[in-house]
């Protein structure tokens, strides 16, 4: 039997220092987190979120107002919470900045920044926004000013693509693959070297001739600096990794109940157990119980029967009978799901029928992640 | 405010190279693949291009995942018939360096260590001219008749945030080499991608952020001079309630003695929770009804014509989709 998602014992429990939301695109994931945020801090935690593209009304509702890349307190009229609440967006760029700033001293850092595929890299790869997510996550857990951080992940079209971006921008920029195709005899200890080294040679060639050899030439220099400066990109990767996998870092699998986010889900929640990631459980994020106990039958029935005599009444039953109809669908889907993984824990959180942009609404949806389930 | 053109335009039904994009979660693919349907009615041939490796048409159309080739997906009546084409950049990358440059086996080496990928990372530009001179070569490619080979080509394409991008093949073009083969190609993309053959479709639901982003969407693609074709409005849901009587029900203000008398004279009396709790369905209902009346007003600013799908309740699958074909034909999509 699935078992209900207790969301008030996952925040309250000391043990818990990092809740990571994940999900697919346009399942509301920035919410749900700003909603658990809110909820742990008015509970008493020392709470920071880390929102990455929210919607401007959700961040002004956090009091957040641009693109700040250190975690501001939230300051809002009617907002005392128990403990505390911090809230930061994700400056992509910024935070890459930062990062070659602090590493690389003032001379190197600023070689560096103006390296044309730097600028390739820090604003249009595309596991860049995934790699700093993750970056500022290592960042806020090493501070330990908060003993409670929700992340959002970025609205990547693959909820896999958290996971899995890091590790692409870093084998993509570890120095290895530059120095083969700079100078493919210079790269020792290559076991398929010899099998491949012709064709190498050949696809460098090809590579320079369709990207440009000064592209290429950037590249390395952007790399080898790079490199010496942290030790590769691998390394930084594997260590965020580890800190996802540490105790106290729990995943919560946010879905919309459509198919193609369940998809999503399922194959995220299955990722998570062949890693070893703990899962915290599934919010299905948006359903639409039905209110009032009335069969569709009697309904529509009914619904005919009035349709010229009562209009309202009419269309009350229709509707009723559309929300049902919904209602069963969404239940089928979920179904589906539990039965595939009968090992995670699941929370329904019913639509809110307009768009949160408040304080008053993130408590709302912080409300319908903790009550009980409706029967 | 002018309010919106209502169907398929002549422009559209001239059109051979479609684009279907629409921010993150609104059904482009469903959409696209309704659109490639109902285009291949009345006997002509489609297909439909996927780019970004989620395997969707094969999900939708319930067949094993699409390998990089044309393949036949579906018919059509009417003696239509619909192909599919998923897009391995990769591939695309390798057929590259074979047209050009003799790799033989190495090639695959290359692919498992990952050096095509990271050819693809360097120049992230060199990705879309790869997508796009494959689409173009589709659009263009004649039979031994003469005549193309698909009347028209409907791609899922990249979502709103990233399309004009993926479209810019310009741009892109700049992180590439000067010379050399692909970029002797793009030029040739560059002509297709902005002439009257190419149209860029927008699906959006009736909610706020996704038409906003459609807003938008529009403003770039007319300022990178793309063509914006028509607006798919996805999941339209019947409204219940008349119009006269939404504001107020959104305000909470449901004429419950009436709904109650009503329901009495169909012989169903309802307990007191019952009533409330319908009455409290029904509030919810105004209040969506109403966001989708301002969701209407916004779209109006894109000025383009548009066409409806229906919301199909027991959700996507085969069947479903030839409906949604059809009420696109119904429209007056050709």
């Amino acid at each position: 039997m699935t078992e209900r998602l207790d969301v008030d014992a996952l925040i309250d429990d000391p043990k818990t220092r990092i809740v990571v939301c994940c999900g697919s695109g346009g399942v509301g994931k920035t919410t749900t987190a700003a909603a658990l945020a809110v909820r742990a801090a008015e509970r008493g935690r020392q709470t920071v979120v880390l929102t990455i593209d929210p919607a401007r009304r959700l961040a002004q509702a956090l009091g957040l107002r641009e693109l700040g890349n250190q975690p501001r307190q939230v300051s809002v009229a009617g907002f005392e919470p128990k403990g505390e609440l911090w809230a930061m967006m994700l400056d992509m760029r910024r935070t890459f900045d930062d990062m070659v700033r602090t590493h690389a001293g003032p001379e190197r850092a600023e070689a560096l920044l103006a390296n044309p595929f730097y600028q390739t890299i820090s604003t249009s790869f595309s596991g860049t926004q995934e790699y700093m997510a993750m970056e500022k996550l290592g960042q806020l857990a090493a501070t330990d000013e908060w003993d409670l951080i929700v992340v959002d992940t970025p609205p990547s079209r693959s909820a896999l693509d958290f996971l899995d971006a890091p590790s692409r921008l870093s084998s993509a920029l570890d120095g290895r693959m530059i120095r083969l195709l700079t100078g493919p005899a210079k790269a020792g200890g290559w076991g398929i070297r010899k099998v491949v080294s012709t064709g190498f040679s050949i696809f460098a060639k090809a590579v320079s001739t369709i990207i440009g050899g000064q592209l290429l030439a950037d590249a390395s220099a952007f790399m080898q600096a790079f490199d010496s400066m942290f030790g590769g990109f691998r390394e930084r990767a594997r260590k965020t990794a580890e800190l996802l996998r540490s105790d106290g870092t729990s995943f919560l699998v946010v879905a919309a109940p459509e198919p193609d986010a369940l998809r999503e889900a399922s194959y995220f929640v299955e990722r998570l157990s062949g890693e070893n990631m703990p899962l915290a459980g599934l919010v299905a994020n948006r359903t639409h119980p039905v209110l009032a106990e009335l069969s569709v039958t009697t309904a529509l029935s009914a619904a005919e029967k009035l349709e010229s005599s009562a209009p309202l009444a009419s269309a009350v039953l229709q509707l009723h009978a559309d929300r049902v109809a919904l209602a069963e669908r969404e239940k089928r889907l979920l179904a589906r799901f539990t039965r595939a993984h009968p090992g995670a824990a699941l929370v329904e959180v019913p639509a809110l029928p307009s768009d949160v942009h408040d304080l008053g609404g993130l408590r709302e949806i912080g409300d319908r992640l903790a009550s009980p389930a409706v029967a | 405010m002018s309010t919106p053109l209502a169907g398929w335009t002549d422009e559209l039904g001239r059109a051979r190279l479609h684009f279907v994009t629409g921010k993150g979660g609104t059904g482009k693919t469903t959409s696209a693949a309704a659109l490639g349907i109902a285009l291949a009615s009345r006997g002509r041939r489609v297909l439909l291009v996927e780019v970004e490796g989620r395997q969707g048409f094969a999900q939708l159309f319930d067949t094993e995942p699409l390998p990089y080739a044309e393949q036949r997906i579906a018919s059509v009546p009417g003696g239509g018939e619909l192909r599919a084409l998923h897009i391995d950049v990769e591939a695309a990358l390798l057929e590259y360096f074979e047209m050009f440059y003799n790799l033989g086996f190495a090639g695959r080496t290359l692919r498992r260590m990952g050096a095509i990928e990271f050819a693809t990372t360097l120049a992230p530009g060199l990705r879309d001219v790869l997508l796009t001179g494959k689409i173009k070569e589709c659009v263009r490619r004649t039979g031994p008749d003469g005549r193309h080979v698909y009347d028209a080509v409907v791609v899922d394409a990249p979502p709103t945030g990233r399309v004009v991008k993926f479209l810019d093949v310009t741009k892109a073009l700049t992180d590439l080499a000067k010379t050399g083969p692909i970029r002797g190609q793009a030029d040739g993309v560059v002509r297709l991608l902005h002439s009257e053959e190419t149209v860029i479709h927008l699906v959006t639901l009736l909610e706020e952020m996704p038409v906003r982003e459609t807003v938008e969407a529009v403003a770039e693609l007319d300022g990178a001079d793309l063509r914006p074709g028509a607006v798919l409005v996805n999941r339209v849901r019947p409204p219940r309630l008349p119009a006269r009587s939404i504001t107020a029900a959104a305000d909470g203000r449901v004429d419950a003695s009436r709904v109650r008398n009503g329901l009495a004279s169909a012989g169903l009396e309802l307990p007191d929770g019952t009533m409330d709790a319908l009455v409290a369905e029904t509030v919810e209902h105004a209040i969506r009804l109403a966001a989708e009346q301002r969701a209407r007003e916004q779209l109006a600013e894109a000025d383009l014509p548009t066409v409806e799908l229906p919301e199909e309740s027991a959700g996507i699958d085969l069947a479903a989709l030839y409906d949604l074909a059809e009420s696109l034909t119904e429209q007056g999509v050709r």
